[in-house]
């Protein structure tokens, strides 16, 4: 992944994220309509999630289970809370109110730790209903404006969702980036959610604004419709200089909220402050206040999954690679780490492994195939001195192509064996003897020419050699 | 007894005949439907007639207990329906437009209940629109006129119930009371109206006008067979979250109990307003429980003067909010407009009437940012004291008396354009709405002009039972 550029002069980005997740509930927050993406529009519904006269919302048990699970993963402190009505006219809104939690949420004051080390503080994590969706159909680009007709799909309506809120604590695109990484890689974890971005069911708004170190923070603008981890770092970054821009020319960035065009790779205006809607918030009277009890918040604790930060530290122990290595952090993130400890467990080398499943097992899922004793084998061979890093990959391509196998047995018929020192040597002087030139110019110091001896060795060796032991030996002889 | 003297059997008793195969519930139908056909077009009690309906259900019946099964303790029992509460495939109209052609797509659950319990639906009857009035005149389909006397309001909201039951239209009648709209038309029509616990009947498929006041409740034409239909609708309702989660002691045999020994209590902060007629029926209520053995006390309820101004804070903010659904985008009335937002404005401004459009002005109002904490935050708050205040009451005597109208049923347009005066209607109930208790009206003698006079009996959360022992106690006293 490509890194961003500072922002220019001596300014600094401040972001605070605004997180929405559907959670993994099989019915709705309110009722028992499914919930379930991709369906037929209009065909999870029932009368609560219509919004027809006289229906009541019963709240989701399960939902709740799934918001405090979210909570606790993220340090926060579960707290007893109210449901709120957040009223506004929208037409994919059946009811004209949002109920959400507004002033008690369910989790407050936890904090998210980076896997570089960053602590992003997470001010509230709510529970909140979703509202239906609408396609605009015959203007341009979806938009509502000039379009001849909305068409509303309310299977998505009532849809249980989690809001998480971080304090501004980020000071990078990056950092956003591997915030909303973290977090998505926790939410999957505790199986809170799929945290589909593209499919929506992880969406996230980013709070950006930009100021002088030492002095207050800046005005700030909400980037929405951001739609993929690599999109947040951009938007973010774009938005910062836009930010830069109007501040540096001597203008004011206005209050508002802008929306993330992935095409153009810009923001734009949605609307402004002085646009926003009066919610008139008020205490939800069709329903009673949520205070879970202590065993039932233990409950939940107690079974939660060893989350990825530690999964990283117990990897980086095994393996002594840094926690925040990409191997560390891929292995993780894929699931794959059970399975280098069972490698480590079977005898193997750790830290081979690592790098074995990191390189060659993408494609596998949490249990790969290949028997974690075989992969310990091959470690083992190579660590000895008897496969070089090449070979042992070659012989790993079988395996996994087999699904299992001997690694000493695929070694030998493939005729990998290790090459003694004096042999080695003797292949050495010979590319010295027949290269004159290139040797003069490696004694030079010229790095180009010891690729050709190092060449020269192993067309000699039949590529049994090993690159780092011939590199050593030509350095030895130079003197 | 029904407005024109005639006396009818007792619920009690026809559902006792019609389960012993004694009556046949066909002939219990053809006589209410006939009833209805003689003054129906004077009283104009019913929105939607059911007669089909409700001679196809008392048919089931008869060959139900024909075939030696139990149709249920309400069996052959006709019931009339407020056109607040839904009902599958039978349009529910709120007597508004704006719900004009609306057929829900399923019952509320009072319904399922009274389907379970063997009663028959005659008719969906007539209110002030969305519940909101005093005289049955904020119907967007005219009036409904008091049966003892054409030329004056039934009361309201629900006049439609009151009415039907005092004509003999039906045995027993369901309506909602969010502020007195189930009390006042009994008081007015002289018939037994009960205001539940809030939380003692389930608001699933009520059409919501204040959801944290409002409640189902029966009108009879006894204390006995109010109890009776109560104890059938009463109980939890997994579908309301706000119902309560318990079963309730039966109120029929609680009204086999005297009032010896019970302490009746006389609030003498009450606000006055009440006609003299009104108040001479409350003193001899008083007497008359007194003569049966009860303790007359008195107790202070200081804050209950100011419960109508609490209350058109609440009230009209969570009417803003619940009504705000009716936006022509899914159901009912549509008003076609060049964009979606004047689609809103226009729909809305032809489909509610005028104090429906004053109670979501002021809803909005009192809910909007900056002068939230100066109405509806003092309004809660008031609130609490009101109930603080009547539970301090409630420890001192087991029930309260008070007029349940200030005066007997008014003329037509004798509140003429001042909504205040009709507000003033309900300054006795209102109190009772906002405390979460129960209250019911029972008809206690007659005032000026011979019309009927309520009086109010009042007790603390549950406590439904003394409340109907004191009830039946007037009305024996009265036989």
């Amino acid at each position: 992944m490509s890194s961003y550029d500072g922002l220019p002069g001596d300014w600094e980005l401040v972001v605070g994220l605004e997180v929405h997740v559907e959670l993994a509930t099989a019915t709705k927050l309110f009722s028992g309509s499914p919930n379930r993406f991709g369906d037929e529009p209009n065909t999870n519904i029932d009368p609560v999630t219509l919004g027809l006269p006289g229906a009541l919302p019963v709240l989701n048990e399960h939902a709740v289970e799934l918001a405090m699970r979210i909570g606790l993963a993220l340090n926060c402190t579960v707290q007893p809370s109210t449901f709120h009505r957040k009223n506004y006219f929208y037409p994919d809104m059946p009811k004209a109110y949002q109920v959400s939690q507004y002033d008690q949420p369910l989790n407050v004051d936890g904090y998210l730790d980076l896997p570089n080390g960053v602590r992003v503080g997470i001010e509230r994590a709510h529970m909140e209903e979703d509202a239906g969706k609408s396609t605009h159909v015959g203007g341009s680009g979806g938009r509502v404006h000039g379009a001849t007709a909305s068409l509303i799909d309310l299977n998505r309506a009532g849809v249980p969702l989690v809001e998480i809120v971080s304090k501004p604590d980020i000071r990078s695109a990056d950092d956003a980036r591997a915030c909303v990484g973290e977090l998505r890689a926790i939410l999957l974890a505790v199986g809170a959610s799929d945290a589909k971005m593209e499919e929506g069911s992880m969406r996230v708004d980013a709070n950006v604004s930009v100021h002088k170190p030492g002095t207050p923070f800046g005005t700030r603008c909400e980037i929405k419709n951001v739609n993929s981890v690599r999109s947040v770092g951009r938007a973010i970054e774009y938005e910062a200089r836009r930010q830069i821009d109007l501040l540096e020319s001597g203008d004011k960035v206005v209050q508002q909220t802008r929306h993330w065009d992935e095409g153009d790779g810009r923001t734009h205006t949605l609307r402004s402050k002085e646009d926003a809607d009066d919610y008139r918030y008020f205490l939800e009277p069709d329903l009673v206040p949520l205070a879970p009890s202590a065993e039932w918040v233990e409950r939940v604790r107690a079974a939660l999954p060893m989350l990825p930060a530690a999964r990283r530290a117990r990897l980086s122990e095994a393996t002594g690679q840094a926690a925040d290595s990409e191997a560390v952090t891929s292995v993780v993130e894929r699931g794959q780490d059970d399975y280098v400890l069972a490698v480590a467990a079977a005898g193997g080398n750790a830290a081979r492994a690592l790098v074995h499943v990191k390189e060659a097992f993408a494609e596998q899922g949490t249990s790969p195939q290949v028997p974690a004793a075989d992969l310990a084998a091959l470690s083992l061979l190579e660590v000895g001195g008897t496969l070089t890093a090449t070979q042992a990959k070659a012989v790993l391509a079988e395996i996994v192509a087999n699904g299992g196998g001997d690694a000493a047995a695929i070694a030998s018929a493939k005729g990998f064996e290790a090459i003694d020192t004096s042999s080695l040597e003797c292949f050495v002087d010979e590319a010295i003897a027949a290269d004159p030139d290139a040797w003069q110019k490696f004694c030079n110091g010229d790095g180009k020419a010891m690729g050709a001896l190092v060449g020269l060795v192993m067309k000699a060796s039949k590529g049994k050699a090993d690159g780092k032991t011939v590199t050593a030996l030509l350095n030895q002889k130079k003197g | 007894m029904t407005a024109d003297g005639t006396s009818t059997p007792s619920a009690a008793a026809v559902a006792a005949a019609v389960r012993s195969g004694a009556t046949k519930a066909a002939d219990v139908v053809e006589q209410h439907l006939a009833a209805i056909a003689a003054r129906e077009p004077e009283i104009h009690a019913f929105n939607t007639v059911l007669a089909e309906q409700a001679r196809e259900r008392a048919a089931q019946i008869d060959a139900s207990v024909a075939a030696g099964n139990d149709p249920g303790p309400l069996a052959g029992v006709t019931v009339a329906l407020k056109d607040n509460m839904c009902t599958r495939g039978v349009p529910t109209t709120c007597s508004s437009k704006i719900l004009d052609g609306w057929k829900p797509p399923y019952d509320a659950t009072v319904v399922n209940m009274l389907r379970d319990a063997g009663a028959i639906i005659v008719g969906k009857t007539n209110l002030d629109e969305f519940a909101m009035g005093s005289s049955t005149e904020n119907s967007a389909f005219g009036p409904t006129r008091n049966p003892h006397d054409t030329s004056r309001v039934p009361g309201g909201s629900s006049g439609g119930s009151a009415a039907a039951v005092a004509a003999g239209f039906s045995q027993i009648a369901l309506g909602s009371d969010t502020g007195g709209s189930i009390r006042q038309p009994a008081a007015l029509c002289g018939v037994v109206g009960v205001k539940p616990t809030y939380g003692y009947v389930s608001r699933y498929g009520l059409v919501a006008f204040a959801s944290s006041l409002d409640q189902i409740g029966p009108f009879a034409s006894s204390v006995e067979d109010a109890a009776l239909m109560l104890d059938v609708i009463g109980g939890h309702d997994p579908h309301d979250s706000t119902s309560i989660p318990q079963r309730h002691p039966s109120l029929t045999e609680a009204i086999q109990q005297g009032v010896e020994g019970l302490r009746v209590g006389r609030i003498t902060d009450l606000p006055e307003g009440a006609d003299p007629d009104v108040q001479e029926r409350l003193d001899a209520a008083f007497e008359a429980l007194r003569a049966a053995g009860a303790t007359i006390v008195d107790v202070q309820v200081p804050a209950f003067t100011f419960g109508l101004t609490a209350y058109y804070l609440i009230a009209p903010a969570e009417a803003s909010s619940n009504l705000a659904r009716y936006d022509g985008v899914r159901y009912g009335l549509r008003v076609d407009a060049a964009d979606t937002n004047e689609m809103y404005g226009v729909t809305r401004a032809a489909g509610f009437g005028d104090e429906v459009k004053r109670r979501i002005m002021l809803g909005t109002y009192a809910l909007s940012a900056g002068y939230y904490d100066a109405y509806y935050g003092k309004a809660l708050k008031v609130r609490r004291l009101i109930h603080d205040d009547f539970e301090r009451a409630y420890q001192q005597a087991d029930v309260l008396l008070t007029p349940t109208s200030p005066s007997v049923a008014f003329k037509f347009g004798s509140k003429g354009d001042n909504p205040f005066a009709m507000y003033l209607c309900d300054t006795y109930t209102i109190p009772t709405n906002l405390a979460g208790h129960p209250g019911m009206s029972v008809p206690f003698g007659t005032g000026a002009e011979g019309l009927p006079v309520g009086v109010q009996v009042l007790a603390g959360t549950l406590q439904e039972p003394v409340m109907f022992r004191a009830a039946a106690a007037l009305e024996r006293a009265l036989s």
